[in-house]
């Protein structure tokens, strides 16, 4: 990759990053984002004036707690649905507002439209969802003072902290460069969006082979705390080995990377064409 | 087929179709630099040769260049062409100093070159006062010279523009079509496209008519008006005695009408064979003492020849 290139991928973020963190329309992905903060702070609240004669849960309760609000919220609600609105609408919405052509109309290659505009749409998305999944772990145990202090600093609370976060990022990543590719290459990108959510969604359900095909797969695998299906679901789960973080990361990585090469195809084959 | 040259916009045998629908079939074209422009009603391709050019779209078959770049390669292309498209839609929540300057930032410009084209490019449309407002509060004229200022900004050789008098008040038609003449006469290519064709006819060093996709007719106007050989031609004669002249005219074969207008002094022939009128005028100027105020051709406008070529109805074409 030559400076150039670097220099306006730079420039196409600079212009995207704005447009996309700062969109009217994204108010209800600042929602997704925001929820379980508010959810932690008022559990953290309601934890705090909780009358000692209560019974309490334990740090280990919350842990798990978290750990099926990460994988079940986060990872497949809030991070799946926060991509789709801020990838597939990266194209989509210039191809809808008539204004795409002025990119299209600049010394830039096509790869490098598609590169800054995933960066813009990335970087929007870690802040919101990673930063919201680090506060939320954050709050999730304040209310046992300096015992959570104690599980963070002294014990595995840094290690799942650095986890989860990691893993939002990724999740950023993977669904990321997914909605891209089909802002770019379908007319309602809702459509593909739907399959993908019931794809990802009956994962623990599929053959070991069709496992491997999703981008949830990756995810779940390196979540530092697992958590169980509930019964009756989980007579239906096919177990498969855990893949190791050294294979998942690069394994996801190497799948946005196909996705992202074709994102870039496409939009290099790409024509401006409004009405059709 | 035309080759690619580095000083020409060129199409060898283009066609381009959206699905059944034609859009432009056969292309060949060598468009040199100065003014040219597209003429033709709607539908008839001037949109897509201008898309086609400027690799917003690309051809079904055949190969463009412009000046010897293939618009496959934007990267190159973009450094060179600027076009100003038909689409009135702008990026929200942009002032038109921001408009121009967000897009100057991707041609890998400092900062400060950035903003001082921009400011330049303002100058130019006459749009610096409003510079600040936002692109959303601004009039359809308004848009037309921002877009125009967005196109022109970056310096390009060849410069596209799609209907681009649509909505200017006629200071600012003036103004652009001046600023057309300026880069026209520096030696870069200015390719405009117009329905309304004494707008075109005035400014053009070089017309394209085209119809349902075809070019039906390109050059100079008055090379492309004296191809339509099956036309009778129409001369204005401003004389002492036309009915004296129009008894000479008659005598000849080529002269198949002759009617006074006007104040009387004023006759209009329409004749087949251009050069042997203006032979036999010489001759009865000679012989008679004939007085001739002014001789010119009356149907070499776009207008007319668009008539002949096409049957449309000029001015509303």
């Amino acid at each position: 990759m030559n400076a150039l290139w670097m220099r306006q991928i730079g420039a196409v973020l600079r212009l995207e990053w704005k447009k996309t963190f700062f969109s009217r329309r994204a108010w209800w992905i600042y929602l997704l984002a925001a929820g379980p903060v508010a959810i932690t702070m008022i559990h953290w609240l309601f934890e705090l004036n909780r009358p000692v004669s209560m019974s309490r849960h334990t740090l280990g309760d919350d842990s798990v707690g978290y750990a099926a609000m990460f994988q079940f919220f986060y990872l497949r609600g809030a991070i799946f649905f926060g991509c789709v609105g801020i990838f597939a609408n990266q194209f989509r919405a210039e191809m809808l507002e008539k204004t795409l052509h002025y990119y299209y109309l600049t010394p830039v290659r096509r790869e490098v439209l598609v590169a800054g505009k995933y960066l813009a749409g990335l970087l929007t998305a870690v802040v919101l969802f990673a930063g919201s999944a680090a506060l939320s772990f954050l709050m999730i145990g304040r209310h046992f003072g300096a015992a959570y202090n104690d599980y963070i600093l002294h014990g595995p609370g840094l290690g799942q902290l650095g986890w989860y976060t990691t893993t939002a990022a990724l999740a950023c990543a993977g669904y990321g460069a997914v909605f891209l590719m089909c802002g770019l290459i379908f007319r309602n990108p809702m459509i593909p969006a739907a399959v993908v959510y019931v794809w990802e969604n009956l994962n623990p359900f599929l053959p070991s082979l069709a496992k491997k095909i999703s981008v949830i797969f990756y995810l779940k695998n390196l979540c530092p705390v697992e958590v169980p299906f509930p019964p009756p679901l989980n007579v239906m789960v096919v177990d498969t080995d855990p893949i190791p973080a050294w294979l998942a990361i690069p394994g996801l990585l190497a799948v946005t990377l196909v996705l992202l090469a074709y994102t870039a195809y496409t939009a290099r084959q790409g024509e401006i064409s409004y009405s059709e | 087929m035309t080759a690619p040259s580095p000083s020409l916009v060129t199409f060898g045998n283009v066609s381009r179709f959206y699905g059944e629908v034609l859009g432009v079939n056969r292309v060949s074209l060598s468009i040199p630099p100065g003014i040219t422009s597209l003429v033709g009603p709607n539908g008839s391709g001037k949109t897509t040769l201008m898309n086609l050019m400027t690799g917003l779209i690309r051809p079904t078959q055949g190969e463009i260049s412009v000046l010897g770049i293939p618009p496959d390669h934007p990267e190159r292309l973009c450094r060179i062409v600027g076009y100003c498209a038909q689409f009135d839609a702008f990026p929200k929540g942009l002032t038109g100093f921001q408009f121009i300057y967000s897009y100057l930032l991707l041609h890998d410009m400092s900062e400060n070159e950035c903003r001082r084209r921009t400011q330049a490019a303002l100058e130019k449309v006459n749009m610096v006062d409003a510079a600040n407002r936002l692109v959303a509060a601004y009039s359809k004229g308004m848009r037309q010279r921002i877009k125009l200022a967005q196109a022109i900004a970056h310096d390009p050789q060849v410069l596209v523009l799609d209907e681009p008098l649509n909505g200017l008040d006629p200071m600012a038609r003036a103004e652009t079509i001046a600023l057309f003449r300026e880069w026209g006469a520096s030696g870069r290519h200015v390719i405009v496209s117009s329905h309304i064709l004494h707008e075109v006819d005035s400014i053009s060093d070089q017309v394209i008519l085209l119809s349902h996709g075809y070019v039906v007719a390109e050059g100079q106007i008055q090379g492309v008006r004296s191809e339509v050989k099956e036309q009778p031609m129409q001369i204005l004669v401003r004389c002492d005695r036309p009915s004296e002249l129009a008894a000479r005219l008659f005598q000849q074969n080529h002269v198949v009408e002759a009617k006074i207008h006007g104040d009387g002094h004023n006759l209009l022939l329409r004749t087949t064979d251009a050069d042997a009128f203006y032979l036999l005028l010489n001759r009865v100027i000679l012989d008679s003492g004939l007085v001739v105020e002014s001789v010119a051709p009356a149907d070499d406008d776009v207008n007319s020849v668009y008539q002949y070529l096409i049957g449309g109805e000029g001015g509303s074409v």
